[in-house]
């Protein structure tokens, strides 16, 4: 590479980095500052958190962040668990029907509850369940993709510390517990963040099985905020629109490290 | 022994494997069962109608309207975010001052909820106020309606999704860059052959895997992603940005017409079936396995 071509790459990079980020930073700008100043870009517009504190008293953001949270801790402890079983036994039991139900695990990333919403919705309804936090948590809590992940890794564990700790007497679940689960940690982490990402950010399920503000997670929440026709401003709607997606931006700017190798790590497997 | 091992390795699985069972496999059987009903309304109860609510579909201009913006949605925006996520990945994977930043301004759409980005885009595009027209305004062009207009609302919709997904296909190609070894590329080098000559003769063919998996999620995705049409466009107008999961909400869940919203998603899952066994056997030949 000539040092030209070198250049023009590093402009390239950072022209379509540029390009990529431009839209939210708009959308700052927009919120911090006051209405006139939605397409007039001077440096000296006087920065406020007006926006912010309308967008917080015109819907109630609190609770919805509250339902956000339940939720995702909700679906994350659910598939943990419930994963890290089931991969454990596709990864070192030999049992009859084994592998076709690994197929039927497997399945699930091409076949997802998010397109069987006509169907998963009669399910919730004889389950009684509509508009719970429950409801909502339900169809994802056993996950193929967590089950293939953490099966993956845990073959990689070696047979010697599964017999070593069995012969010492220890359970199944003990063995589960204290050398895969500990060994398996960071694949535990890529899983939860991608998890958390998925589930903070889902809006068509919980659409259609929630109807009140108790149950509401915060992406509900803001498309009823910002398509209520009530002459709200839009730099109100985009304060709310950078809140709900705040604490998964913080977050991912200060692991956003950990975040691309999850990322990473998640699909190579 | 053996025994044991049986039981405790169904034991194992079947907590898994009951909530599975019970929301993605029995609802994907029942969609197809239920394909053959009719919808109970009030007192009604559903009762068997054989291929009626087939032949309605194949009469029902909306479906293959939303059926051909999916294929339109798909082939847009399938081949453009893979080859810009492949640039991407390209320009990061050198050291250069601000790396880390560029990197992360190329994946931040991946981490924000779509139904956020879609409001955001809507100052983009909205007619007279947004920044599209406010920025041609001030260069002395008139107004635009991209969101209204049946030409061009499709196309609005697909740019949002092409820039949320991008970088986060980048990811999964920066991975696989990383671990071609240097070797083969300073092969070429000493070969005499050009940078774009290594980069389709070396490099691309080594990201097939790679391009194997990214084409099949995209493609997955190209059915899933509706949420951002909910904010911008509502299918609209005149069904001109619909896609197939959307029309899906409106016939089950606006209109609650369950059994036609059933039939249509048993074409979506056959689609989905097809798709991917297509591209199996598609890629299987062409792509070189380390």
């Amino acid at each position: 590479m000539t040092r030209f071509d070198r250049w023009l790459a590093n402009s390239g990079a950072i022209l379509l980095g540029l390009l990529w980020i431009l839209p939210l930073l708009y959308a700052i700008w927009t919120a911090v500052h006051p209405a006139e100043y939605e397409a007039r870009f001077v440096l000296d517009a006087p920065l406020t958190l007006d926006n912010f504190a309308k967008a917080w008293a015109a819907a109630p953001f609190a609770r919805y962040f509250l339902n956000t949270f339940t939720l995702v801790t909700a679906i994350l402890i659910g598939q943990f668990v419930l994963c890290t079983l089931a991969a454990y036994a596709f990864a070192r039991y030999r049992f009859a029907g084994r592998d076709v139900l690994f197929a039927l695990v497997l399945l699930q990333l091409l076949v997802m509850p998010d397109i069987l919403i006509v169907e998963n919705y009669k399910m919730i309804r004889t389950l009684g369940l509509v508009d719970t936090i429950t409801a909502i948590a339900l169809p994802y809590i056993a996950s193929g993709f967590g089950v293939f992940l953490l099966r993956q890794t845990f073959m990689t564990v070696p047979q010697e510390l599964d017999d070593a700790a069995r012969i010492e007497g220890a359970g199944t679940l003990a063995i589960l517990w204290r050398v895969y689960v500990p060994l398996a940690k960071p694949t535990y982490l890529a899983y939860g963040l991608v998890s958390v990402s998925h589930h903070w950010n889902n809006f068509l399920w919980p659409l259609i099985v929630t109807n009140s503000v108790e149950t509401r997670p915060v992406t509900v929440g803001l498309s009823v905020f910002s398509t209520t026709d009530s002459g709200i401003e839009w730099s109100v709607i985009n304060a709310a629109t950078l809140m709900t997606s705040g604490p998964l931006l913080i977050a991912f700017l200060l692991f956003q490290r950990q975040f691309v190798q999850s990322f990473m790590r998640a699909g190579i497997k | 022994m053996q025994k044991r091992q049986w039981i405790h390795g169904w034991l194992l699985v079947l907590p898994a494997m009951v909530f599975l069972l019970l929301f993605t496999h029995v609802p994907a059987l029942t969609t197809i069962w239920n394909s053959f009903f009719s919808t109970p309304r009030g007192r009604r109860p559903s009762r068997f109608v054989g291929l009626d609510n087939y032949d309605r579909l194949f009469d029902d201009p909306v479906f293959w309207k939303v059926l051909g913006n999916n294929l339109w949605f798909a082939l847009g925006t399938i081949p453009v975010s893979i080859a810009l996520a492949i640039v991407m990945a390209l320009f990061v994977n050198r050291a250069f001052t601000g790396r880390s930043l560029v990197r992360m301004a190329y994946f931040t759409p991946t981490v924000l909820p779509l139904i956020a980005v879609a409001n955001i885009w809507l100052f983009f595009y909205t007619p007279g106020f947004g920044l599209i027209d406010q920025l041609l305004g001030a260069m002395g062009f008139g107004q635009t309606n991209l969101l209204g207009s049946p030409d061009t609302a499709l196309a609005a919709i697909m740019a949002v999704t092409i820039w949320k997904e991008a970088g986060f296909f980048m990811i999964f190609y920066l991975a696989a860059l990383q671990s071609i070894p240097p070797q083969l590329t300073e092969a070429a080098r000493i070969e005499g052959a050009d940078g774009w000559t290594i980069f389709r003769r070396v490099t691309f063919p080594l990201l097939m895997p790679t391009t194997l998996f990214v084409s099949i999620n995209a493609v997955i995705n190209s059915f899933r992603l509706v949420d951002h049409i909910f904010i911008l466009t509502n299918g609209g107008p005149d069904n001109a940005s619909s896609l197939l999961l959307f029309y899906i909400y409106e016939t089950s869940f606006r209109y609650w017409d369950t059994a036609y919203g059933a039939t249509l998603t048993v074409v979506m899952l056959a689609l989905l079936c097809l798709l991917a066994i297509g591209q199996f056997f598609f890629f299987d030949r062409k792509v070189h396995y380390k």
